[in-house]
């Protein structure tokens, strides 16, 4: 039994089989991490004797019967922008780099109370600012299918460590593709789910209006089991929604019967590579041989979603993040003079380059004379976006895309030229700005071998639709390899 | 000064909001714990924290909103104000700019010369407040305590609508009065619970257009923003007087000093970056909200006082008084329900309660002494089991302590003594002991017959009904 590669609903099945142990898959997935992680750089921080006492406790439960769902017992890796109490929570940031929570975050409660064991925090880019995990303040993390190239970002740390048998499954947080474009990249499934789904107390807010935790997994199955524990609704969060309809692990059904599937033409436009939309379009061609309907439509207003998104992301970056100001935790400068010294002092040495740029860029949309020309038409461009989709979800139960215009560049290509990074995020973006859920799932490699994705984008809370649909494509491929 | 000059002033209210609870967590507002000790992640800002709007907080607003004749917004935003400050621990304060919860609204004032006038109420908005920065001058370092962060306040903007102090005064008073009525604050100003910012120009006598304003902060007293107003008024003068210029700017005034000084200008105010709070969903108010709230609002001030004019046989000046403090008319109420006749209730109010309030400077809020034992002192009175002399007595120990006047009658052996035969005794003494003024009497000297009550009433140690006394020596000196 090789541990490290098992999904987690086969390893929860097995522990509960007694076949291993939690302590076991917490030993063997540590091992993973100690033998691959200095390649990789997956992990912000390992909790080694935190994870083996976890599992022992959850072991003890399993066998006591209080934990038989299918994470109980299972690895799971946290990205570094939610909070876990006692274990040191960076953002990959050097303002943060002191600073342990004081609570954990209502996500990672929900996994805990399903008998997860967290093993460590994810590298990210610096508090989720970036498309590639180079902004991370503790150095870039590497992708496990070539070195030379990053894993995306910003939860590229958790999309790198369930590619590299690092943990069994991860979590992320996704604001402007965070979550499903590190996942194409690393060849991994990643989701995130309708905006509300998930409680975001305890997430270190980047753009507290777009911003979701969710699954980053070795397939569907258990993207679909994740996604059922980490939804709840929280009362400690306004924006959290109360759902019925969290059972997501009832959609896995193989069945695309009759679904109607829209591809807009903007996604398949200037600036996507070609092998990219090969692999993408094939993929549709799996789902229509299934009995699904598939269409090309015009979306429109796709080239907005990018100035909107870095409009309201940065703006509320801005605010969010003026708490770090080194005066209750965090980054302290030594030597300063007076207290906006210190605050000045303390913020430039604190942060990064490209936060500072957010924060730059926030500080001025927000700043008076300028909030209704740049905050508040991004704000109308975002309800007109939003608009857009609900007239395709009128045709359409979903629409079909690539997850990024490329394949994981090389590092160091996407720093020089913030812009095209920004550009990078166009067919993930809108789905944050419209607060829809988005899943990326492997749709084959490129001639370099580095991973395709395919991205499905459904209609507010139909996860269900979209795991369906995941499932089924992944089903049909497996088979096909299998045959092969 | 050879022209007239007339001061307009507007006034920024704060009112700390009488929640259990703070307005974003659920930690407790009560005053005067240790440091610290009433914090959570939300009210200290911590990383991944998140506010959910306390209801209660909302439903005062509305309330005072309505009974200030304000709109109420349906929709309404809770926006955030950026500025760094360690007493604000997420450096920005969540407060209300682009849709407040009530707007367009107004009170009626009387003036001096005997008018009324309204004054408007431009908009009330919710908000929370800041912790408390306290400088250690031994240490030379600031702490901060986050107790008071996350406090809930709504700030009233009235409109520049007045012209003079006493105007200010009425319409903070008024305020005063509806929230209390509302039960929504206290509305202490020295403890501030109820703090006023003044906006204060002025211009020639009959100008159309304002002057240049200036805010002035810290005035925790009705005294304060009496002499602020005079002094912010005279220093505008002379500027104007002397061919300068006043500059928009915030002053301190500093009571101690009797003088203002300025904090900072317009020129470097700070640009608070105001923008919708994306972790609150705005606030939409439903009709049956309204309704709900509509129907349990108090009754407030006038009402009460037609009422009382129906209902209790008290004089039309004790009503304005009693009901003028909604302490005090709680206070005469809960007594009158419990059996005491107003008419006796309203006298201890408006005589010995106003008495040593002012005298030992105590707000009707902060009143001890229960409706249940001013009733039961009454009754001791009513069935002259103590005299009043006594009653005065017993009253200001449970003016201090909320003692209970039977039980302190009975134990310091207060009783009056209606032993017939130790009066007559008493009486007969006295009456020995002094034979010039029981001839003064005799010869119809009326004021000889005090000094001999007076002697009886000692000789019986005070616990003599002195009506009792007064008719014996009569009957006694008749003889």
């Amino acid at each position: 039994m090789n541990i490290a590669n098992m999904t987690a609903t086969q390893l929860a099945a097995a522990i509960r089989a007694g076949e291993t142990t939690a302590v076991e898959a917490a030993e063997a997935v540590l091992a993973q991490i100690e033998k691959e992680d200095k390649k990789y750089n997956c992990y912000v921080t390992v909790d080694r004797n935190g994870a083996l006492a976890q599992a022992k406790a959850v072991q003890e439960k399993i066998e006591a019967g209080e934990f038989s769902g299918p994470l109980a017992g299972v690895p799971v890796a946290v990205k570094d922008n939610i909070c876990t109490e006692g274990l040191l929570t960076t953002c990959s940031s050097k303002i943060l780099h002191n600073f342990v929570p004081a609570y954990t975050a209502e996500a990672v409660k929900n996994l805990q109370r399903a008998g997860a064991v967290i093993l460590g925090k994810t590298n990210m880019d610096e508090f989720a600012m970036g498309s590639t995990t180079e902004t991370s303040a503790y150095g870039p993390t590497r992708n496990p299918r070539n070195t030379a190239h990053v894993p995306g970002g910003s939860s590229g740390g958790s999309a790198a460590a369930v590619a590299a048998g690092e943990c069994i499954y991860a979590i992320g947080s996704d604001t402007g593709g965070s979550i499903r474009q590190p996942a194409s990249y690393c060849g991994v499934v990643g989701m995130k789910p309708t905006y509300g789904t998930v409680s975001r107390y305890g997430l270190i807010a980047y753009g507290s209006s777009l911003d979701q935790i969710g699954p980053l997994t070795k397939d569907v199955e258990d993207c679909a089991a994740v996604l059922e524990t980490l939804a709840s609704h929280d009362p400690k969060d306004s924006t959290s929604v109360s759902r019925a309809d969290t059972d997501f692990t009832t959609a896995l059904t193989r069945d695309v019967e009759g679904l109607r599937i829209g591809i807009p033409n903007d996604y398949l436009g200037e600036g996507l590579d070609g092998e990219v939309r090969t692999a993408v379009l094939q993929a549709a061609e799996v789902l229509e041989k299934k009995g699904a309907s598939v269409e090309r439509f015009d979306l429109s207003l796709v080239e907005y979603a990018i100035p909107a998104y870095y409009t309201i992301a940065a703006a509320e970056a801005s605010s969010n993040l003026e708490r770090f100001d080194g005066i209750r935790y965090g980054y302290r400068t030594e030597a300063f003079e007076g207290l906006h010294g210190m605050y000045k002092k303390s913020r430039s040495e604190g942060f990064g380059e490209e936060v500072k740029r957010r924060i730059m860029l926030g500080s001025f949309v927000l700043s008076s004379g300028y909030y209704d020309a740049y905050y508040l038409k991004a704000l109308k461009v975002k309800a007109l976006i939003k608009k857009a989709f609900d007239a395709a979800f009128a045709k359409y139960d979903l629409i079909l895309g690539p997850v990024a215009p490329t394949t994981a560049p090389e590092l160091g290509e996407s720093l020089a030229d913030p812009i095209r990074m920004y550009l990078g995020d166009i067919y993930t973006i809108a789905v944050n700005l419209a607060g829809l859920p988005g899943i990326s799932v492997p749709c084959g490699e490129d001639s370099r071998g580095l991973p395709i994705g395919l991205q499905l984008i459904g209609d507010c809370f139909q996860e269900k639709t979209l795991l369906r649909a995941a499932y089924t494509y992944e089903q049909e491929v497996r088979e096909h390899e299998q045959t092969v | 000064m050879s022209k007239q000059y007339e001061t307009v002033i507007g006034l920024e209210v704060h009112v700390e909001l009488a929640t259990k609870t703070k307005i974003f967590c659920g930690c407790s507002t009560a005053f005067g714990a240790a440091p610290n000790t009433q914090t959570c992640p939300v009210c200290t800002g911590m990383p991944g924290s998140l506010p959910v709007l306390n209801r209660q907080v909302l439903e005062y607003a509305i309330a005072v909103g309505l009974a200030t004749n304000c709109d109420i917004t349906r929709y309404s935003k809770f926006d955030r104000k950026n500025y760094f400050y360690p007493d604000n621990p997420q450096n920005y304060q969540i407060s209300q700019l682009y849709l407040p919860i009530c707007q367009n609204g107004g009170v009626e004032i009387e003036t001096e010369q005997g008018g009324r006038k309204i004054v408007g109420i431009h908009e009330i908005h919710m908000e929370e407040d800041a912790g408390k920065l306290i400088h250690d001058e031994w240490e030379d370092c600031s702490l901060v305590d986050y107790n008071r962060s996350g406090v809930p306040l709504i700030e009233i903007v009235s409109e520049p609508d007045m012209r003079s102090a006493e105007e200010v005064i009425a319409y903070m008073e008024k305020l005063r009065q509806v929230i209390q009525y509302l039960g929504a604050s206290d509305c202490k100003l020295q403890e501030g619970s109820m703090r006023a910012d003044v906006n204060l120009s002025v211009r020639e006598a009959g100008a159309e257009t304002f002057g240049t304003r200036t805010e002035m902060k810290n005035l925790n007293s009705f005294k304060a923003i009496t002499r602020a107003i005079a002094g912010e008024t005279a220093r505008q003068i002379d500027l104007i007087e002397a061919g300068e210029r006043v500059v928009q700017e915030t002053r301190r005034w500093d009571d101690a000093k009797g003088e203002s000084y300025a904090m900072r200008s317009k020129e470097d105010a700070q640009d608070y970056r105001y923008f919708p709070d994306p972790d609150l969903t705005p606030i939409r108010v439903s009709e049956e909200m309204l309704q709900e709230i509509r129907e349990r609002q108090p009754e407030f001030r006038t009402e009460k006082m037609a009422r009382y004019r129906e209902e209790f046989d008290i004089p039309d000046y004790d009503i304005d008084i009693i009901t003028g403090e909604k302490p005090l008319a709680d206070l005469f109420e809960a007594a009158v329900a419990l059996g005491a006749q107003p008419k006796k209730v309203s006298n201890w109010i408006m005589g010995e309660t106003l008495r040593l309030m002012k005298e030992r400077e105590v707000d009707a809020a902060d009143l001890r002494f229960s409706p249940e034992h001013l009733a039961k002192l009454i009754a001791l009175t009513e069935t002259k089991q103590i005299n009043s002399s006594v009653a005065k007595e017993v009253f200001e120990v449970m003016f201090e302590e909320n003692t209970d006047p039977e039980q302190y009658v009975e134990e310091k052996g207060l009783k009056t003594v209606n032993d017939e035969g130790a009066l007559k005794k008493a009486a007969e003494e006295v009456i020995a002991a002094n034979p010039r003024s029981v001839e003064d009497y005799r010869n119809g000297k009326e004021k000889a017959i005090g000094f001999l009550v007076g002697q009886t009433m000692k000789a019986m140690k005070g616990k003599a009904d002195p009506g009792a006394v007064n008719r014996l020596l009569r009957e006694f000196l008749q003889k």
